[in-house]
């Protein structure tokens, strides 16, 4: 390469979106970029990588204010549709969570459970315009004297909905196996016992956070495509954990970085955030998200550039290791031998499946890229970076 | 993974045998696996009973002969598994369970595919799919979830 290294701001970036001239690529398309051209080349050529995922993401909800009724409440308890929200924040604010079953849901007791409506559920009807019956209680104060509330919503009727997500975007994730001689309903779909079946849950090469893998872009406030609206990361995920051992391109090759997220729920649509019913598990939400990578330089273009045969993960046994907290891994596979449909464990061809729509997460990618093509999104510099390895 | 016949039948019963264990011989004489899905026999009264037959297709005939010798009626009941393309975000946790590959995916763009001709109706996918895009009828009826029957695990 004969490039001087080439050095991009933000300002610059934006400047070009403003004036149409910036170049946007998907992460898909930027692996053979940089395979043809070189980091440098790409880092010349291509202003911004979009990136998707589109995924069971249980650690999602809403804050609402639920708008006060006269005589006046202090809702300690609320439900929508059945379903509880935490009521103790303030007079009619509440948070619903994506995993929360209906107060009269069986769960498990007839397994394994249907867990047919729950938060998450709640989330969809209220995006797709149906209303939502919405119960409060309060034991009564001198400036709240109302004790019950109970009304038909919708989400234009609520006063504020904040799609508040404390964990998304797990940047890489097991693939889960069942050793044991039964069949196990888990958070990660269906297993056959005896290592017959894998399921894993990430878009790879597409996914945001295997795109940053060194957070050198994505921060407190970097502007987002979430639920089919605008939303912005808005703090590092619970269960953040950038010490993740890592492979020599950076990526992690387990479990690794996660986001908190946060959006206005009123201009989400149902299409991109969806209640989920997990066989034997629970309530959830799949949650579509796009982050936008500035190439700032060629490093950060030859970070968007891995393909999926480059990213790794571990093969976990969700038949007894991880419900007793062993830490064992039956290999490394790759992204591209997970989206292969077959992958060999202990010498063993297993058919895979995902849980992370593919070909969704790259639907994402090119709207997000539509979007900023057409000068109407505007990427937005972060106040703080993620925090990185030993930071 | 072990391919089994499977199919249900709608079995009407004469009042004059409905106190005879018949589903115990199906089992016992004719090794078939049966999974009753909706039943209604009283002593002494004509009954219906909707039944899922499984094993080998050999004895599930023979079974069925036997049931016929008897004066019960059998009616095939052609299941049918329908999908909601709305519903269905394209997941793909469905292809993992799926014993015929009617339900798979397109490789070159990871597209979640449902071939209707393929699908034996063994409805291990309607409560696999989160977002319950499957949708399972028995002849002309399609049911709400709830009403669906828990399917026998395919494979050991």
């Amino acid at each position: 390469m004969g490039n001087a290294a080439i050095s991009k701001t933000y300002a610059e970036i934006n400047a070009r979106i403003k004036s149409g001239e910036a170049v946007v690529v998907t992460a898909e398309e930027m692996v053979d970029i940089v395979r043809k051209e070189g980091p440098e080349g790409a880092a010349v050529k291509v202003d911004v990588v979009t990136t998707g995922t589109f995924a069971p993401m249980c650690s999602s909800g809403v804050f609402f204010n639920i708008g006060q009724t006269v005589p006046t409440i202090k809702a300690s308890k609320v439900w929508f549709n059945k379903v509880p929200a935490y009521g103790g924040i303030a007079a009619v604010d509440a948070y619903l969570g994506a995993t929360e079953p209906a107060e009269d849901d069986p769960l498990n007791k007839i397994y394994p459970g249907e867990f047919r409506y729950g938060g998450g559920h709640v989330i969809e009807d209220l995006l797709r315009g149906k209303s939502v019956f919405l119960e409060a209680k309060g034991y009564g104060t001198d400036c709240y004297a109302s004790r019950k509330m109970k009304k038909e919503i919708t989400l234009k009727d609520l006063p504020y909905a904040l799609l508040c997500n404390p964990r998304n975007g797990y940047q890489n994730y097991n693939c889960a196996v069942n050793f044991s001689d039964k069949v196990v309903h888990t958070y990660m779909g269906m297993l056959k016992p005896k290592c017959k079946n894998a399921n894993f849950c990430s878009a790879g090469e597409l996914s945001p956070l295997f795109n940053d893998p060194l957070y050198r872009t994505i921060g407190i406030g970097t502007r987002i495509f979430l639920g089919g609206g605008i939303g912005y990361v808005t703090w590092h995920g619970t269960q953040h954990n950038p010490n993740a051992a890592r492979a020599a391109n950076g990526t992690p090759t387990r479990p690794a970085g996660t986001m908190m997220v946060q959006g206005d729920l009123k201009q989400m649509s149902h299409r991109w955030l969806k209640g989920l019913s997990l066989l034997g598990y629970g309530c959830s939400l799949a949650v579509g998200l796009g982050v936008p990578i500035p190439v700032l330089n060629a490093e950060i273009a030859a970070c968007t550039g891995v393909g999926d045969d480059e990213l790794f993960t571990q093969v976990v046994d969700y038949g007894y290791d991880y419900t007793n907290g062993i830490a064992r891994t039956y290999g490394e596979v790759s992204y591209a031998d997970l989206k292969s449909g077959t992958i060999v464990v202990n010498g063993q061809s297993v058919p895979t499946a995902p849980l992370s729509s593919i070909s969704k997460a790259r639907e994402i990618a090119q709207t997000l890229k539509d979007w900023i093509a057409s000068g109407s999104f505007m990427l937005h510099e972060p106040a703080m970076k993620l925090p990185g390895p030993d930071s | 993974m072990i391919t089994v016949y499977r199919r249900i039948y709608y079995i009407r019963y004469p009042k004059e045998i409905s106190e005879k264990p018949i589903i115990y011989h199906l089992i016992k004489e004719y090794d078939v696996e049966v999974n009753i899905l909706r039943a209604n026999i009283l002593p002494q009264r004509e009954g219906i009973l909707i039944i899922e037959l499984a094993g080998n297709k050999a004895n599930i005939n023979a079974g069925l002969e036997y049931l016929g010798k008897l004066g019960v009626s059998s009616e095939r009941l052609a299941t049918r598994i329908r999908r909601d393309d709305e519903r269905c975000f394209q997941c793909g946790a469905c292809t993992g369970v799926c014993p015929v590959g009617a339900l798979y995916i397109r490789r070159e763009d990871m597209a979640v595919m449902f071939d209707a001709d393929k699908c034996t109706g063994c409805n291990q996918c309607v409560l696999i799919c989160p977002v319950r895009a499957m949708e399972m009828s028995l002849g002309e009826e399609w049911l709400e979830t709830s009403e669906v029957p828990t399917p026998t695990p395919l494979f050991s």
